[in-house]
């Protein structure tokens, strides 16, 4: 209680000092710092993982690990990077910049926010402890499909559902803590229609999350339950349902891909216009086009499922709302092109992430509107074409997204410019990389290479050897992002409170570094 | 972490070498047309959606790359002021839309000639194992497991890697051609898909469901693939083969699958010798139990045990015949009752009993099995 009278009883105080700073900040600033070095930590670890599986499919044969461990690694490596890396990335970035681009002085639920980052580590410590145990890591893909996570399930599965469930609990708080920022605290001025981008994009993912973070930590407690408490809900033998799982799986699991996407969508929004020097094409159709893209995600999870056994009717309702999507997707990249179109371009490291986003992310989406063909989905399902649509969606997607984010407000975090030169080094090695490594994998998924196997046949070897040595290049890439970030931190030049060209936004007006406390009183919007 | 890897971890020197003699080019980029009516079908429409894809993709990365070449800061341009554009925003909301029904016509034709399995003149039902298959022809009462035959030292790189390295099997699927046949899937255990692409037939086997899928092959020929749905530990080694042969080869093939059953039931019936038993039941092992517990029985533990000197092989052999015909519920072992024949659950737990250091001496014959299994 006297911590809460000390803090309104000072005006402007800064940090408190040492480490315990960071255990009970309630400042969006810092646990924004907390997130996204969090995620970092977790890019490094589902990274590594990666670098494994690339290392043993790097020609045919079993060379560095048996198979058992080979699924432990696939799995572990979706897991970390969907829950671990790219999530808390976006809320870290939320946390830093929603309440400076909307004029607020602090997220709404401060308290909560604390709470929400802090257990993040112990369930991703759970999760990971499963490494160390006996049976070893789940092994049964990110997707978790039951009965293999059940019946035939190692013991440590019990600790991967609690560790769901606290990254669960994570995200809802998160995503009611943003919502509740969003639409309470906003300046007088700031109209819906006035937001930036970013905010547009997070307030409706978060309606995402709370909408489907909930199925997913349903779906985790019917197993728990077809585990240890006899139940049968997905057990054929008891009279359960496999394809349930699926179902289940999947209303969370599609809302799911769209939330790691839309606020990667919001970022290339803000950071487009700035480096063409024009506003942004079409910002009212924007966010329909993202709230229809949200809508749609609810009614085409089955579109993961066209071999399942669906009846014809079900196949065609997928297969036409899963086309469908192509329409306001296509409408934002249009508008991104647009907003380009007879602009005044630079290219400094965001632009190039943006640019590269849009060009990517449109190739993930092109195999994506194929993967919508259900009678073609007969043969792409389940291969490695299905591998590399969705790391063409997600790494130039969510992760470029998230890169370019962090190059585009860094400077106004800490103050200083990061180094041009390596960060445009940074960029090219990526690029190259991720191409080298998700490019091949359509052919080779195309000819026929199932996904998730350790081990495969001889058509395969060449490109698969091309796609490790581009994984590679990719993961000892990310060291130098590394680098570059503490670099910028320590000594880099001084960054004015504008930083780039004339940029739109509240956070532009004030000064580099952010204040710890900013917006005390309400902006003016023009 | 490390003290846990290590026993997963196997490396093997030679393996480069070993590998680099059996490289053969091959930089296959595209689906295959196949052989069928439907995976044409498929491969066409593949191939429409392909090419409006790279259409769209000309178009829009054009007008974007030449605003960057054309509309950059350094060239001195000055920055446009609009921003929106409502018919500019119609055009591109109802020329996509009008291109996805396009595609949506070709698209529902085909998938309603794919679900159409009606009129089928061969029956097979086809079960998923971890992991094998197993194909049981319902017309003609005949049955068989199908196994991977490549041998664990292609696969460890101790020997040359064969051109159908992890893509054979010791019994293929033989159908006749220019028949419709419909297939029945399931599974016993966890989700499989089984998966064929040059008939563009996947369909996942999933207990407790039978899906149904058809293909007339109008080709003699060997057609090969996996599983597609991630199924355990050996996923990536549960390969299909489908040997397609005119009517009357099917059907010299079918007679001689039936008198091989008979003398599988004479054997069944014979009193066998200890040596007897330990040589069929190596081969036995070989294909069904050295994917876990290892070809020397050392297994990988802690998921798979040992037998070498293990309390079951060396106890009482009443506890060994029921771990393999009941299988252990809770762990990945199987049961095998269902599975293998009287003769080679016979042979393989006596080869268990007697095999690497392994020396109980006791044996037990099929026809005792045989017996145990009609009383439960």
């Amino acid at each position: 209680m006297s911590a809460v009278l000390e803090s309104h009883g000072h005006d402007h105080h800064g940090p408190a000092k040492g480490l315990m700073r960071w255990v009970y900040t309630t400042n969006h600033k810092d646990i924004g710092t907390l997130y996204l070095w969090f995620s970092f930590i977790m890019f490094l670890v589902g990274g590594s993982m990666a670098m494994v599986i690339r290392a043993e499919l790097f020609e045919p044969g079993l060379q560095i690990v048996q198979p058992e461990f080979f699924n432990q690694m696939t799995t572990m490596h979706g897991l970390i990077m969907v829950f671990g890396a790219v999530m808390p990335a976006f809320v870290g970035l939320a946390n830093w910049l929603i309440p400076m681009m909307i004029g607020a002085p602090d997220m709404a639920l401060p308290r909560m926010n604390n709470l929400s980052f802090w257990i993040l580590p112990f369930a991703f410590a759970l999760l990971l402890s499963t490494l160390f145990m006996d049976g070893g890591a789940p092994n049964f893909g990110w997707t978790f499909y039951a009965p293999l996570s059940t019946t035939y399930a190692p013991s440590t599965v019990t600790y991967f559902i609690f560790g769901v469930h606290i990254m669960g609990a994570s995200s809802i708080m998160g995503a009611i803590n943003i919502i509740a920022t969003i639409l309470n605290l906003r300046t007088p001025q700031m109209t819906l229609m006035k937001m930036p981008l970013f905010v547009w994009t997070w307030l409706i993912t978060a309606y995402l999350l709370i909408a489907v973070m909930p199925v997913l930590a349903g779906v985790v407690t019917m197993m728990l339950m077809d585990i240890h408490f006899g139940t049968s809900f997905f057990s054929a033998a008891g009279g359960g349902d496999p394809v349930l799982f699926q179902h289940v799986f999947w209303f969370f699991g599609h809302p799911e891909v769209y939330i790691m996407i839309l606020p990667a969508f919001g970022i290339v929004s803000q950071i487009i216009p700035t480096f063409s020097r024009k506003r942004l094409f079409g910002y009212t159709s924007m966010v329909y086009a993202t709230s229809s893209i949200a809508f749609l995600s609810f009614i085409v999870w089955a579109h993961h499922m066209f071999t399942v056994g669906l009846p014809l009717a079900g196949e065609l309702f997928f297969m036409y709302a899963t086309m469908l999507i192509a329409v306001p997707t296509g409408v934002k990249v249009f508008n991104w092109v647009a907003t380009m179109f007879k602009g005044a371009m630079t290219f400094e490291t965001p632009m190039l992430f943006a640019v590269s986003f849009v060009v990517l992310f449109t190739i993930g989406g092109f195999s994506g509107l194929m993967l919508a063909i259900a009678p073609v989905d007969f043969q792409y399902h389940d291969t490695y074409f299905v591998v590399a649509h969705f790391h063409y969606v997600l790494v130039p997607g969510a992760i470029f997204g998230i890169f370019a984010a962090v190059y585009y407000w860094l400077p106004k975090w800490c103050g200083n410019m990061y180094d041009e030169k390596l960060g445009k080094l940074h960029f090219w090695l990526s690029f190259v990389g991720m191409n080298l490594t998700f490019f091949p994998m359509h052919f080779v998924g195309l000819a026929g290479m199932p996904r998730r196997i350790p081990d495969y046949a001889l058509q395969f070897a060449d490109f698969n050897q091309i796609a490790s040595v581009g994984a590679f290049i990719f993961g000892a890439t990310q060291w130098l992002f590394l680098f570059i970030v503490i670099k910028a931190i320590r000594n880099g030049k001084k960054a004015t409170p504008e930083v780039w060209d004339n940029p739109e936004g509240l956070e532009w007006t004030i000064p580099s570094p952010a204040p710890y406390h900013t917006f005390t009183t309400p902006p003016d919007v023009k | 972490m490390l003290s846990k890897a290590i026993p997963w971890m196997r490396l093997s020197i030679g393996s480069f070498l070993l590998f680099s003699a059996s490289v053969k080019a091959d930089w296959e980029v595209n689906m295959t047309p196949g052989v069928t009516e439907v995976s044409q079908q498929v491969y066409d429409l593949h191939m429409i959606i392909f090419w409006i894809c790279v259409a769209i993709g000309a178009v829009v990365f054009g007008i974007m790359f030449w605003s960057i070449f054309a509309h950059r800061k350094s060239l001195g341009v000055k920055p446009a002021t609009f921003h929106e554009s409502t018919l500019v925003e119609i055009i591109w909301t109802a020329v996509p839309f009008a291109i996805l029904i396009g595609m949506a016509i070709p698209a529902t034709s085909a998938l309603i000639d794919a679900y159409d399995t009606a009129e089928s003149e061969v029956d097979i039902k086809i079960t998923g194992y971890q992991w094998k298959w197993h194909y049981d022809y319902l017309e003609e009462g005949v049955g068989f497991f199908s196994n991977l035959s490549t041998p664990a030292d292609e696969i460890n790189n101790l020997a040359t890697k064969n051109e159908n390295y992890l893509l054979e099997v010791d019994e293929p699927l033989v159908v006749p051609i220019n028949k419709k046949i419909r297939f029945l899937v399931t599974a016993n255990d966890v989700i499989h898909s089984w998966w064929v692409p040059e008939i563009a037939v996947k369909k996942d086997a999933i207990p407790g469901f039978v899906n149904e899928a058809w293909t007339i092959i109008p080709t003699p020929g060997i057609y090969r693939g996996q599983c597609a749905e991630l199924c355990g530990k050996d996923h990536g080694f549960m390969p299909i083969v489908v040997e397609a042969k005119t009517q009357a080869d099917y059907d010299v093939w079918l007679v001689d699958r039936k008198e091989a059953a008979a003398k599988e039931r004479e054997l069944r019936d014979k009193v066998w010798t200890l040596e007897g038993l330990m040589e069929r039941g190596e081969k036995v092992y070989a294909t069904n139990c050295a994917a876990c517990h290892n070809a020397d029985g050392s297994g990988i533990p802690p998921a798979f045990p040992a037998l070498k000197g293990s309390a079951i092989a060396t106890g009482p052999i009443e506890d060994h015949i029921k771990i393999v015909l009941d299988g252990k519920p809770g762990t990945y072992m199987a049961a095998f009752g269902p599975q293998l024949s009287p003769v080679e659950l016979a042979a393989v737990i006596t080869y268990e009993r007697n095999a690497w250091g392994n020396s109980k001496g006791d044996f037990i014959q099929p026809i005792d099995i045989a017996n145990m299994q009609a009383a439960e």
